[in-house]
């Protein structure tokens, strides 16, 4: 029988997934899905070159593979929550049908919709992320459960070739929000101003 | 009048690549059929096949964080699987340049096509377009170029109605079988 309540004693805590990711990778161009995922990227920094998303469900690995294939010299880290990717489950085939040797996606997999009130996902039953990807055309694609598994996969998502799909099991929690600026004009803006020079 | 192949397509591929547009997301339509052949032979420009329409309004999000322009290929079916991820387009006041292959128009014989064909200007105008629409082969080029300008130079989100009866409509069965 799978435990329903399973993810609130997962080891791995998603504020040090994502801040174990990008801190210090300042030439990362990180898309971080709505939600806890974008909460977690501003805890780790506020940076010009995160694109924190505060809508777009299911739209997120999608915003990545458009970035990834503009900036094929720079690699492209898409955080995001399991609900998000579950909702754009077609784009894991369209992202894998381009290859995007540049492109890593981490699914912070708590099987639960965490913003809006900790309903159990498809993960929290049969639905294997790490699978549906594989599937689709990934030809890496795994699940993280602990410490060590995420540290053996670290390079691989930082600098491996992609596209690469990782779904890390994080513990059912909801840490304090830390919350980007909202106006998305403006987080687009400063990233393109980072990034190529313009508005 | 000769059989030879209409060359607005080729007028549109023309103005797409004179406008810098590199990255093509489309879900196929026939209407498009030749504009996105067009396309796939043009080594500057890539195609990217899609799922589903919304994925073309957020890859191109992502094509212009990375200082790219594209074109979103679709029929105008596509426009309903699209609605909420154009929020983020409009509150980002991303650019948005989409040609969108009428059905439920001139000489419609599929009824499933009427309700969304109905409805597509209505429904971009709210959802914040400026909505052009391209019925005659000759003002191809300059509708898609017009268009782009305000899409990529003034940020806005713009779709040209290519009108069933520039594509021609589609049938279904000969007459005599009823
Ligand atoms: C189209 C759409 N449907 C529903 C919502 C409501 N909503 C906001 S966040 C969220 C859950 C996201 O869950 P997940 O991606 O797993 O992130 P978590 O917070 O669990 O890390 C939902 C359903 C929304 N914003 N947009």
């Amino acid at each position: 029988m799978r435990d329903p309540n399973r993810a609130n004693r997962y080891p791995l805590r998603r504020r040090q997934v994502v801040e174990h990711l990008v801190t210090d990778m300042d030439d990362l161009l990180v898309v971080a899905g709505l939600g806890a995922p974008t909460w977690d990227a501003t805890a780790a920094g506020d940076r010009d070159l995160t694109c924190p998303l505060w809508g777009a469900m299911g739209g997120t690995a999608m915003i990545g593979l458009g970035l990834a294939l503009a900036r094929p010299d720079r690699r492209v880290l898409v955080v995001t929550g399991d609900g998000d990717m579950l909702m754009g489950l077609g784009s894991l085939a369209t992202v894998a049908l381009q290859r995007p040797a540049n492109l890593s996606v981490v699914v912070l997999d708590n099987e639960r919709y965490g913003e809006t009130g900790m309903q159990a996902t498809h993960t929290a039953g049969p639905t294997d992320l790490a699978a549906v990807a594989h599937a689709c055309g990934f030809e890496q694609a795994a699940t993280l459960h602990d410490e060590e598994e995420l540290d053996r996969a670290t390079p691989a998502i930082l600098e491996g070739e992609g596209p690469l799909f990782f779904a890390v099991k994080v513990r059912a929690e909801a840490p304090p929000l830390v919350l980007p600026p909202r106006d998305g004009a403006h987080l687009k803006d400063r990233f393109r101003m980072a990034l190529i020079g313009t508005e | 009048m000769t059989d030879s192949p209409p060359t607005w397509p080729a007028d549109i591929h023309a103005a797409l690549k004179a406008l810098g547009v590199r990255h093509v997301p489309c879900v196929p339509d026939a209407g498009h059929a030749r504009l996105i052949e067009l396309c796939r032979n043009d080594d500057e420009m890539r195609v990217v096949p899609l799922t589903t329409e919304e994925e073309g309004v957020a890859m191109l999000a992502g094509s212009w964080l990375g200082g790219r322009r594209g074109v979103l290929l679709m029929q105008s079916s596509g426009i309903g699987n699209c609605v909420n991820m154009f929020s983020t387009v409009r509150v980002g006041r991303y650019p948005l340049l989409t040609l969108i292959a009428m059905r439920g128009q001139w000489g419609e014989a599929n009824p499933w096509q009427m309700p969304m064909g109905r409805n597509a200007a209505a429904i971009l105008e709210l959802s914040g377009f400026q909505v052009l629409g391209l019925d005659d082969a000759g003002m191809a080029a300059e509708t898609v170029s017009a268009g782009g300008r305000t899409a990529f130079e003034a940020n806005e989100m713009v779709a040209v109605l290519v009108s069933q009866r520039l594509i021609g409509s589609k049938a279904f069965a000969p007459t005599e079988d009823g």
